[in-house]
């Protein structure tokens, strides 16, 4: 179980550089899209079946077909490659890379120090994932559906027609 | 001899070879299928059908596949490599894996999944990304205006697949395909929720971009849209795919709401595999039915429809089901 945990974060952690690194937007997208399923994997191996079929029915069914679709439409050639390789400058990643590998030495420190629990000793599915939905953060879930309604509204108002 | 054979071992092996022939089964069954579908358009159209190979042309699926595998298996130079040669893999690899979480037999199947169903609607939700790279790294107008309307009209169904199983979840208290079987043991689902049947047929079509749905590829006007540049065996495992679809949704619907394997009441003698056979048959004549009778709506109506008419019946029937079994559960 183990080794397929260290298999699934390697594929993660690849993929996603890969997104960033790579100039073709389609296949950074591919590249994102493996990402998430190596995430939804581990989702799996924690012991979360009902979070890891949603990351992949959620984020890498629906969302990103929504970017597929975009990146799609805007019709690129070898063009836009050779105008991505040309903004990829050291200039423009190295501070980011600074940030983010401090970020990382600061997670290593805390992961060395810390006291945590390990997960994946208990099974949460789809019912408990419900309770606490509608028990404990019952206030959170209301909050995020008038988000989701005001979005909708701004959405409709947006791509209403004139007529 | 035979003292290396631990009862773990034997059953890993039973699980293997359950598994190796439900695969094999469905693969043979949708190739086959191309040539039922043939023949009973024919029939119902009045014509012979295919009749040359073999007796009542039951060869002809064998010359089919040599000529498919013998042909040229051409990738243009214009092609997004990469994508090009994913988008036929992900197309049966997804639908093939969907097959595995559908329980044939109280002791057949392949994967016994809490999950089940969500498994499914994932695999239905990668299903997607086939179209859409095939259209895309094809560089040909009409494949890229097929691929669009392929993610446009998924956007559109697959909300609604969703809420139409939800009422049989809720009634069977599960997602695993196992336990929605069981609880039909009395009534099968197809008549307390008749409505989330109508509308899971309705995606069970789009999800196979078949007949009525299949603007992506409509031949009138797109000349066969995402899968325009695929030739060889390429091209076939498309072609297999969408035959792998029907046999897959036509499980599904009868596991969901057919009661999978059980019989039909003072008939229980029958093998619960045969049930389980015929009843997947039936939903498969008629997915061919559905391409010899109804015509191709325009994508544009396919959408409203969608919003306007199923969303809101799932809604409704996920709502209605809700209450009915709260009023039946008896207060904690």
């Amino acid at each position: 179980m183990e080794i397929a945990f260290y298999i699934a974060s390697a594929i993660a952690i690849y993929a996603t550089l890969r997104v960033v690194t790579n100039t073709n937007p389609v296949h950074a997208l591919l590249s994102l899209i493996v990402s998430l399923l190596a995430v939804a994997a581990i989702f799996f191996m924690l012991g979360a079946p009902f979070a890891g079929a949603l990351e992949i029915i959620v984020y890498a069914g629906a969302i990103m077909v929504l970017f597929v679709f975009v990146v799609m439409m805007l019709n690129i050639g070898p063009a836009i490659v050779m105008q991505e390789r040309a903004w990829l400058t050291p200039k423009t990643w190295v501070v980011p890379a600074i940030l983010a590998g401090v970020l990382l030495a600061e997670m290593l420190y805390l992961l060395r120090d810390g006291t945590w629990s390990q997960a994946g000793h208990t099974l949460v599915d789809a019912k408990q994932v419900g309770i606490s939905l509608f028990g404990p953060y019952l206030l959170v879930v209301e909050l995020a559906s008038l988000l989701l309604l005001a979005a909708l509204v701004a959405a409709y108002h947006l791509g209403k027609r004139e007529d | 001899m035979f003292d290396w054979v631990t009862p773990e071992l034997a059953e890993i092996f039973f699980t293997v070879f359950q598994a190796v022939v439900i695969l094999l089964v469905t693969v043979l069954l949708a190739a086959y299928l191309s040539l039922i579908e043939r023949k009973l358009l024919a029939w119902w159209q009045d014509r012979y059908g295919p009749n040359r190979v073999g007796p009542y042309g039951m060869f002809q699926i064998v010359a089919d596949m040599f000529k498919m595998f013998f042909k040229e298996d051409w990738t243009p130079p214009f092609a997004d490599k990469l994508t090009f040669r994913l988008a036929p893999a992900i197309a049966m690899g997804t639908i093939l894996l969907s097959m595995a979480v559908i329980p044939v037999t109280a002791t057949w199947g392949v994967i016994d999944l809490n999950i089940g169903l969500l498994f499914f609607f994932g695999m239905a939700g990668l299903a997607v990304y086939s179209v859409m790279f095939a259209a895309w790294s094809s560089n040909n107008k009409y494949s890229l205006l097929g691929g669009l309307r392929a993610a446009a009209q998924t956007v559109s169904y697959e909300v609604f697949m969703g809420l139409a199983l939800m009422g049989v979840v809720v009634q069977a208290g599960s997602f695993n395909l196992r336990d929605i079987v069981e609880a039909q043991s009395n009534l099968w689902n197809i008549i307390p929720q008749f409505f989330g049947f109508c509308t899971f047929m309705i995606a069970g079509i789009a999800v196979t971009h078949r007949h009525p749905f299949d603007q992506p590829e409509a031949e009138q006007e797109l000349a066969d849209g995402y899968h325009i540049e695929y030739s060889g065996m390429k091209w076939g495992m498309f072609f297999v795919a969408e035959y792998i679809g029907v046999v897959m949704v036509s499980a599904m619907i009868v596991t969901l709401f057919f009661g999978g394997w059980k019989p039909l009441p003072y008939l229980d003698f029958i093998p619960s595999f045969v049930w389980f056979a015929v009843k997947t048959g039936f939903f498969i004549m008629l997915f061919v039915l559905v391409r010899g009778a109804l015509m191709r709506p325009r994508y544009d109506h396919v959408m409203k429809f969608s919003w306007l008419v199923c969303l809101p019946l799932t809604l409704v029937n996920l709502l209605v089901t809700a209450a009915v079994v709260l009023l039946n559960t008896p207060a904690a």
